[in-house]
């Protein structure tokens, strides 16, 4: 038999319904991979088997009737992210050990309707504070991918590092994710897997650990573009328990997968072409330009000048925001406790010990931009940047651009324990600066793999669209993936 | 604009994290690279521009002001380091 880990989401989906296979059969196989990579690639920091076979039966039972939703069967993993009744929800931190929630979040309750079967919680960075996983309370996941002849082992990027090393491992057939400055589609292109940051709005932030709420979006990880919009699909929606969700219809993105580009308005922005940005990363942009030019797009030079303040305003708006929002964490309500002799000690001895580093600098960075005296300078100021930053888009748009092709990443994956980046922090925020003005304007972005580097790492290119125009990224998307083949899955060493 | 260890410090109280006396320095440091990144913003020409509130066009919901939800508090306790009686417990701030 086929090793089922290896299909496509759409393919097992398919299988599914075909009953060549049943979904114990699926989940069984991914269980199975699971406990086998796990203790190499730390993707996972929870696995619920009995649960997902549980739930697999379910979906057997649906399917040989003849029901089922959109992903009835389909195994999938959860960033630890998303709230999930009774099972981890720690967000990667100490801070919540032991949360057990009493409740579920709106996408992943989504997903359930559709029949999909959960595997267990993913790793992260910890709060999607980090590009490297890194920060994880967990500890680091590790890449499935390797430099050629290299046994150095290299980060998936950060915060959805399991989702993405787990998707690329074939240890679930797609996986969740959120994205606040990258998360989703940086660890995406560094393991050679798809993903879309969806338009804020699009899905519900409800009952997902909140990081900086103006620009928290969820989305999917999976292996292939159609797999993206299949589960996309199944994720969005209105949700009045999120005042920001929208109120819009969601349409079946998986119909605009073949769709193509002829006669869409491509625009290329000057302001993403780096000093001192590695040769592979141009040659790969032309490359995808060419590609869309052959596909019949219209290939426009566009400039977005506000661009090189997008990752220093997000800096002051995500820590700030991030302040507000992990004051929560106090030591009475949920997680972990330290005793103090006064309430004030029980709260800082317990902040102190629950949070790692990275998130104890943000912080403290959003204290202080928040604090008197220094409100107007820093956060007033990085809000209105914010609002230059979404006007330089709305012109581009309303110019007849359909969307905009750029670079995913500034380089391939770097090795674990980076001293450079581990020395400054502002180093590892770089990693996010094609990525950052999406999450600042509210735009929907996808990263496809379209290449590989001289040491055969995938690499991808990006795409930004226009408001709830999701449907064009997964077109183009699709252009792009199908151009670079489909050599993106890595050489099995775990 | 730069942070001292004192402001660290205060920082820390603010933001309810302990920080050690050993640490305050090079946390200093840490900061510090981070707000000069943030510097740059300085050059940037903001005169008159509304700053950003939400970045997708939308009026606030309302909804009718009625209770829609609880009447569980034991599960809302569920997850409490220390709870008695559906009650938080926390060390004595009232003298």
């Amino acid at each position: 038999m086929t090793d089922l880990t290896r299909l496509s989401l759409a393919a097992t989906r398919q299988g599914l319904k075909n009953k060549d296979f049943t979904s114990v059969e699926v989940t069984d196989a991914y269980l199975g991979a699971i406990e086998e990579a796990n203790s190499e690639l730390n993707a996972f920091i929870s696995v619920e088997a009995e649960q997902a076979r549980k739930m697999a039966s379910a979906s057997d039972a649906r399917l040989a009737r003849g029901e089922g939703g959109s992903l009835e069967g389909v195994p999938l993993g959860i960033k630890d992210l998303f709230a999930t009744i009774g099972t981890h929800t720690q967000a990667g931190s100490h801070i919540l050990d032991g949360f057990l929630p009493e409740y579920e979040s709106t996408v992943t309750a989504n997903l359930w309707a559709d029949g999909a079967v959960m595997l267990g919680k993913l790793n992260m960075d910890e709060f999607a504070m980090g590009s490297s996983n890194e920060t994880s309370y967990f500890g680091p996941v590790v890449n499935p991918w390797r430099g050629r002849d290299s046994s150095t082992n290299l980060v998936p990027g950060g915060s959805s590092g399991g989702s993405a090393s787990a998707v690329s491992a074939w240890l679930c057939a797609g996986a969740t994710a959120t994205d606040t400055g990258g998360s989703i589609r940086q660890p995406a292109a560094f393991t050679g897997t798809v993903g879309i940051k969806p338009t804020y709005g699009r899905c519900s932030r409800w009952g997902i650990v909140a990081f900086a709420s103006s620009l928290d979006q969820a989305g999917p990880i999976t292996r292939t573009v159609e797999d993206s919009a299949i589960m996309l699909t199944s994720m969005a929606g209105f949700d009045k328990k999120d005042s920001t969700s929208v109120d819009m219809a969601v349409p079946d993105f998986a119909a605009a997968v073949a769709r193509g580009v002829k006669g869409l308005n491509i625009g290329i922005p000057r302001e993403y072409r780096l000093e001192g940005m590695p040769e592979e990363i141009e040659t790969l942009w032309q490359q995808g330009i060419e590609w869309m030019r052959e596909e019949g797009a219209i290939i426009t030079d566009i400039s977005l000048p506000h661009t090189k303040y997008a990752l220093p305003a997000y800096y002051i708006v995500a820590p700030a925001e991030a302040s507000s929002n992990l004051a929560r964490y106090d030591g009475v309500k949920y997680g972990l406790r330290v005793p103090g002799e006064t309430i004030d000690e029980m709260y800082e001895l317990t902040r102190a010990a629950g949070f790692g580093d990275e998130v104890k600098r943000r912080v403290m960075i959003g204290t202080y931009v928040l604090s008197a005296g220094y409100y107007d300078a820093y956060y007033v100021r990085a809000q209105k940047v914010r609002t230059l930053i979404k006007q330089d888009f709305e012109k581009v748009f309303a110019d007849g651009v359909d969307a905009i092709l750029t670079p995913a990443t500034p380089s391939a994956a770097f090795r674990i324990g980076d001293r450079e980046m581990a020395a400054d922090p502002v180093k590892m925020y770089l990693n996010d600066i094609f990525t950052v003005t999406v999450n600042m304007a509210g735009l929907p972005g996808i990263a496809v793999p379209a290449g590989k580097d001289s040491a055969g790492l995938p690499l991808a290119l990006q795409l930004i669209g226009k408001p709830f125009d999701e449907e064009t990224l997964f077109a183009a998307g699709r252009i792009i993936e199908k151009a670079a083949g489909d050599e993106f899955s890595p050489e099995k060493w775990w | 604009m730069s942070v001292d260890t004192d402001t660290v410090k205060r920082i820390g109280h603010l933001a309810r994290i302990k920080v050690d006396e050993q640490d305050l320095a090079s946390l200093a440091d840490e900061l510090n690279t981070i707000l000069g990144f943030v510097e740059q913003l300085n050059e940037v020409d903001v005169e008159g521009v509304v700053p950003m509130t939400s970045v997708i066009p939308m009026t606030q919901p309302l909804r009718p002001d009625v209770v829609n939800d609880g009447g569980y508090a034991s599960k809302i306790v569920t997850n409490a380091p220390l709870s008695e009686d559906n009650f938080f417990m926390v060390p004595k701030v009232v003298e």
